[in-house]
């Protein structure tokens, strides 16, 4: 048989999207009373929940401790149920702990930890369904979440995959593009000052291409966060009424 | 733009596994129609004025046809009249899974602007999109979406109707439960039958009509003629414990009842099984790769020598066991050889054949026979309605069945099979190139739009962006030389002192690699044709004709692209320094061999062109000498040039080709050039550079050529090349001065072909006839696709472009060179072939000729003859039917014939009569006689050659 058609002659994509075009991002902000921040976010069927704990004390061994800064905690963990197979999934396997690694550098980027010296803040991740773009909507919970817990960022920190099928940049890649053997880039950026967080690739793509991938991954970031604006603003609005402010 | 969304589950089983996946649903999808005026589309690919004439459809209307009808009918789609069809998402989608094929030329016309065919994404609109319902079948709903689609097509298409005549849509179905449905629901719909045998305006399309199932299979009678193929896993597991032989099947041209089995063994272990019988032939088609089965040794046979050709009748299926008779001469115990039968098929090779119609003696039949040109061939039985039109006309048929109940294979244009039905002819010799070209597997349609579309747009120039990474050489005298009338250019020289006394010499090729990027329509069809085939008068250009003979064609006083190779020389021709780079030349004149070699004679001129020419003459000669001092071998072949009469591009003159300083200045340059770039990409890439190279032949090759130089005394000694290139050299019989050509042509025929390959395959490269340890092609790319992968290699080895993956994977660039080396074989034979047809039209109009030639070869019961003065090779037979056979005596050692006193030697001069023999129109042949030595009843008497009463014609 022959594999999926990724791009169509008439530009749309396996789901009916053109190259460009995000899938549906819904979120919802504070949606647990015990953490100081969390945060549901849905891209599509990648559904995604962050919690924040801090800034704190620190806890464990407090070695780690940094006298200029906070210390940044992430931990990232997949659900039983989050793919098509159900299979149990140990904290602390190489992917996960990847994961982690790249959350935190992507936050330390983003929170002015300086504020908070001698304290750490813990971002807890766990995706409750998996279809593709774990790590970008990882980012976009998180951002919620951060924001949710009031510690201040310098921008939001959006997240988005981009791929590259025919010369073209596909935009937001679910879980059928992403294992369709194409060349995949996970950006984090923070879109006002267009400063990149993080950036990832680990296929084979030619340094052509590299430019208009990131150009395309970019731009993408850039929807996602006035996605992101709108809920943060929408969040604060139902919390003013609530509080009758 | 997005505005609604649903999401969609879709279950898919094959481990147990539940994937659930979104389907966006959108209001962005257009009709597709230039009448409509809601969708914001920019342009309507679907014509206002859809009208083909029909007796069903009076009113313009769209067809929409459905995933069946697509896949077998596709030869109707693909016709020229049927436009404006509306291909549905849903069918596209299930074709690409049922059929490559198909779809590939699905896909190719939808991209083809003037078939106005539309792609409509009827999956992904929101209004046409439907959901499985529980306990429908997946066909049952592609079915229903299909009406779906086609109903919200009319009723979209009705709300702009302004007149009764609005547009409708036709739906083509060949299902009935569906097509039932679809009427229910109030839409158009016809059988593919019905409604193409409506389309009063165009009857043959009636022949494209695939069959359909109930009225295929009563061709194959009851009775059983062949034994059964055994399946593929029995032959596998057969070839494994050896009760089986793989081999290529190989018909005899003159005993269809007779062929061998080629076996490849390991190595130089090859043998060959004869079959012979119908039975044991059991229907397998010349160059099939078959699997053989021994028969015990007592049931042997010797390979006949009896002529025997299929005559019978369309119907006469009975047995021919009277002829099979014949073939069971006893023969003596030692002539027997290994022989098997065949019991399977691994591999078909059926191609698409030429040939001629036998119309069936039943008037209103539709079954017919046809006669392959190839008589290697066996006759295919076709069906068609058009026997009265094609009788004596040359058609193309393929095979597309062979059941074991049938005497003959089938063409049926049954499912699956996809080929061209006929051509139309027109001039006999527009037909004869047609012929040739399809029976050397050339292709040479026109190109594509989708190849096109890569061209550069006209018109064009240079731009700052190209300047990068180029070299200036604007400036410098460069000058092409060619033969005459040759419009793709692809390498000028130059040649200029340097001031520390040096010479600089350049070669610059056109930069085709510059317009042909990797892995678009324009490369890949380029890389199918691998080379630009030269026939008499005509040419099958590799690339388009805008950068053949005009972009990349390196003329004179324009600027081009260029990729040059330079290098600094002093005056003993040594090189001692080689520097690659693209550039931008400006050549200052294109000459002809003639015209170079004119101004170098030409005392008085003293321009810079002509400077420049000298020099690298000068430099060419002492290059020459070098390599002929290595053992490069200067070899031998007539090769003849028509002179065409311009009106009908009859031939009116022949004439050997002339070689001239000039020639062998060019190509001594880009000898150079060739072995620099070879060079240079092996060092630079290892495992993946294209490299070409002459495997030195085999000792056993030498027999005739050493057989034939000691009849005259003479030692050639063949245990290197320079020993060949040296003997050849010293070998002259006195009084016989075309002594030493003949030989060389002889010897030419002894050399293996050369080959490209990719160095990660190989460790041999030396190049035998050159005599040089490496070897590529660079410096023709407009006319050969291995110039180009060679140009891509060399860029990136120098940072001028970059790579991409297929040219460093050695196993592709290997594919890639099988294909280039069978496209070169087949170019070169169309060539040949071309040539043949060419001397054939020549002789035609020339009535009958005597000539002078020479003896080539002996023959048991022929010799081959020699003209030099057409390059013509003729066998003159002394065993023809009609006559009575002359005492013949052969003697292999010689090799000698001796015709009742006579004995004929190689090199003997001759005397003969050329005509031509046009009693069989498929195969035309030049036939000779023998006039002079004259031997009572086999030479002929000298027959008066006509006044040449054209000739007069011609002249004023």
């Amino acid at each position: 048989m022959a594999g999926l058609e990724l791009l169509s002659d008439q530009g749309y994509r396996l789901d009916g999207r053109k190259a460009t075009e995000l899938r549906k991002v819904q979120a919802r902000m504070g949606v647990f009373a015990q953490a100081d921040g969390s945060a549901y976010l849905e891209q599509g069927n990648t559904k995604a929940l962050a919690v924040v704990y801090g800034p704190h004390e620190m806890r464990g061994s407090r070695s780690r401790t940094l006298h200029d800064r906070a210390v940044i905690n992430c931990q990232y963990s997949m659900a039983t149920f989050s793919t098509a197979e159900r299979k149990r999934r140990p904290h602390g396997d190489r992917k996960s702990t990847e994961m982690s690694l790249h959350l935190k550098q992507t936050f330390e980027a983003a929170v002015m930890t300086q504020l908070y010296p001698r304290s750490q803040i813990d971002i807890y991740v766990k995706i409750l369904q998996s279809d593709g773009g774990n790590y970008s909507v990882c980012v976009n919970a998180a951002t919620l979440a951060v924001i949710d817990a009031g510690i201040p960022m310098r921008d939001y920190v959006c997240a988005c995959t981009v791929g590259f099928v025919d010369e073209t940049p596909l935009a937001d890649l679910c879980y059928a593009e992403e294992s369709g053997g194409v060349s995949s880039l996970a950006l984090a950026l923070l879109p006002r000052g267009g400063q990149i967080a993080l950036l990832q690739m680990d296929a084979r793509l030619h340094q052509d291409h590299l430019e208009t991938l990131i150009e395309a991954a970019m731009t993408a970031c850039k929807g996602v966060s006035k996605v992101l604006d709108d809920v943060v603003r929408q969040h604060l609005q139902e919390v003013s009424m609530l509080t009758g402010e | 733009m997005l505005k609604s969304k649903t999401f969609v589950k879709k279950t898919r089983s094959g481990k147990v596994m539940k994937i659930v996946r979104e389907h966006y649903l959108r209001d962005d999808i257009w009709c597709g129609s230039e009448v409509c005026s809601e969708c914001k589309q920019e342009s309507g690919v679907l014509q206002k004025d859809a009208c083909i004439e029909s007796n069903l459809c009076s009113y313009p209307h769209y067809l929409i046809p459905d995933t069946n009808v697509v896949l077998h009918q596709i030869d109707v789609l693909e016709d020229p009249v049927i436009r404006n069809v509306i291909i549905l998402q849903t069918v596209l989608q299930e074709v690409r899974h049922r059929s490559a094929p198909v779809y590939k030329r699905l896909k190719d016309m939808l991209h083809e602007k003037e078939k106005h065919f539309y792609t409509f994404t009827n999956e992904h609109h929101r209004e046409t999109f439907i959901e499985r319902e529980p306990g429908e079948s997946a066909n049952d709903r592609n079915d229903r979406a299909i009406r779906v689609a086609a109903k919200w097509y009319s009723q979209h298409l009705k709300t702009f109707a302004s007149h009764e005549d609005g547009l409708k849509v036709v739906l083509l179905t060949n299902d009935q439960g569906n097509k039932q449905k679809a009427e229910e629901s109030g839409l158009l719909v016809y059988k593919c039958e019905e409604y193409v045998k409506s389309l009063i305006a165009n009857p043959e399309l009636v022949d494209r009509l695939a069959l359909s199932d109930d009225d295929k299979n009563e061709i194959t009678s009851a009775k059983l003629l062949f034994p059964e193929h055994l399946p593929l896993s029995r032959i596998q597991a057969g070839i494994k414990s050896g009760c089986f032989l793989q081999g290529t099947f190989r018909a005899s041209r003159d005993n269809y009842l007779e062929a061998t089995v080629f076996v490849q063994g390991e190595g130089e272990d090859s043998t060959e099984v004869l079959i012979q019988g119908l039975q044991n032939l059991n229907r397998a088609v010349h160059q099939d790769v078959v699997a053989v089965q021994l028969l015990p040794r007592n049931e042997w046979v010797a390979p006949t020598s009896v002529v025997l050709q299929d005559e019978g009748i369309a119907k006469d299926d009975d047995d021919n066991e009277e002829e099979e008779e014949k073939l069971k001469v006893t023969a003596a115990e030692a002539a027997r050889r290994s022989t098997g039968k065949i019991v399977g098929i691994i591999k078909r090779n059926w191609r698409p054949f030429c040939g001629m119609l036998n119309v069936s003696q039943i008037k209103e039949s539709t079954r017919h026979l046809f006669t392959p040109a190839d008589r290697r061939i066996p006759r295919i039985r076709i069906e068609t309605r058009q026997a009265s039109t094609l009788a004596g006309q040359r058609i193309i048929v393929a095979i597309d069945g062979w059941p074991k109940g049938s005497r003959y294979p089938n063409f049926l244009r049954n499912k699956q099979h996809f080929i061209k039905l006929f051509l139309p002819f027109s001039k006999e010799k527009e037909t004869e190139e047609e012929v040739l070209l399809l029976e050397h597997d050339v292709p040479h349609q026109a190109f594509s739009q989708a190849v096109l579309s890569f061209l550069p747009k006209m018109p064009w120039a240079i731009t700052p962006e190209d300047m990068v990474m180029r070299e200036d050489l604007r400036q410098l005298t460069v000058c092409s030389v060619d033969p005459p009338g040759c419009t793709d250019i692809d390498d000028a020289l130059h040649c200029r002192d340097l001031e520390n006394g040096n010479l600089e010499v350049g070669v610059h090729i056109a930069d085709v690699s510059h317009f042909i990027r990797p892995g678009n329509a324009l490369d890949k069809e380029a890389a199918s044709r691998g080379t630009t085939v030269y026939l008499c008068g005509k040419r099958i250009d590799m690339v388009p004709a805008l950068l053949s003979s005009d972009l990349c064609s390196l003329r004179s006083n324009v600027e081009r692209l260029a990729f040059s190779c330079i290098w600094e020389m002093n005056h003993d021709a040594e090189i001692l320094k080689t520097r690659f780079t693209k550039s931008v030349i400006n050549s200052k004149a294109s000459l002809t061999y003639a015209e170079a070699q004119m101004r170098i004679d030409d005392t008085a001129k003293n321009d810079d062109i002509t400077k420049s020419l000298r020099g690298l003459n000068k430099l060419a000669k002492i290059l020459k000498q070098k390599r002929i001092e290595k053992g490069a071998l200067t070899l031998s072949s007539i090769e003849v040039r028509f002179h065409m009469d311009s009106e009908t591009h009859d031939p009116i003159d022949l004439q050997t080709k002339e070689l001239m300083e000039t020639n062998s200045m060019v190509e001594e340059f880009m000898l150079l050039a060739n072995i620099s770039v070879a060079q240079k990409i092996y060092d630079e890439f290892s495992e993946c550079a294209l490299l070409r190279k002459h495997p030195a032949p085999p000792p056993s090759n030498y027999d005739i050529l050493l057989k034939a130089a000691k009849s005259k005394d003479v030692e050639i000694y063949t245990d290197s090349a320079k020993a060949l290139a040296d003997s050849l050299d010293v070998a002259k019989v006195d009084g016989f001065p075309y002594f030493n050509t003949l030989l060389r042509i002889l010897a030419t025929r002894c050399m293996m072909q050369a080959v490209y390959f990719c160095s990660g395959m190989d460790s041999d490269f030396h190049h035998y006839g050159l005599a040089s340890p490496i070897y590529t092609h660079f410096t023709s790319p407009i006319r050969r696709y291995a110039d180009i992968i060679v140009h891509r290699l060399l860029a990136v080895a120098i940072g001028a472009d970059s790579t991409y993956p297929e040219l460093m994977d050695k196993h592709k660039q290997s594919a890639l060179c099988n294909n280039l080396n069978y496209r070169h074989k087949m170019a070169q034979y169309a060539q040949r072939a071309s040539v043949a047809f060419h001397t054939q039209l020549f002789f035609k109009s020339r009535g009958i000729l005597n000539e002078d030639g020479y003896i080539l070869f002996v023959k048991k019961n022929a010799i081959i003859v020699l003209i030099p003065k057409f390059g013509l090779e003729g066998t003159v037979f002394f065993d023809t039917k009609d006559k009575t056979i002359p005492k013949l005596v052969f003697d292999e050692e010689g090799p000698t014939l001796n015709v009742e006193q006579h004995t004929f030697r190689i090199f003997d001069k001759v005397k003969v009569t050329i005509r031509l023999d046009d009693s069989n129109i498929q195969h035309q042949k030049i036939r000779m006689a023998l006039i002079n030595p004259v031997i009572p009843g086999v030479s002929v008497p000298v027959p008066d050659v006509e006044p040449q009463a054209k000739k007069q014609k011609l002249d004023h």
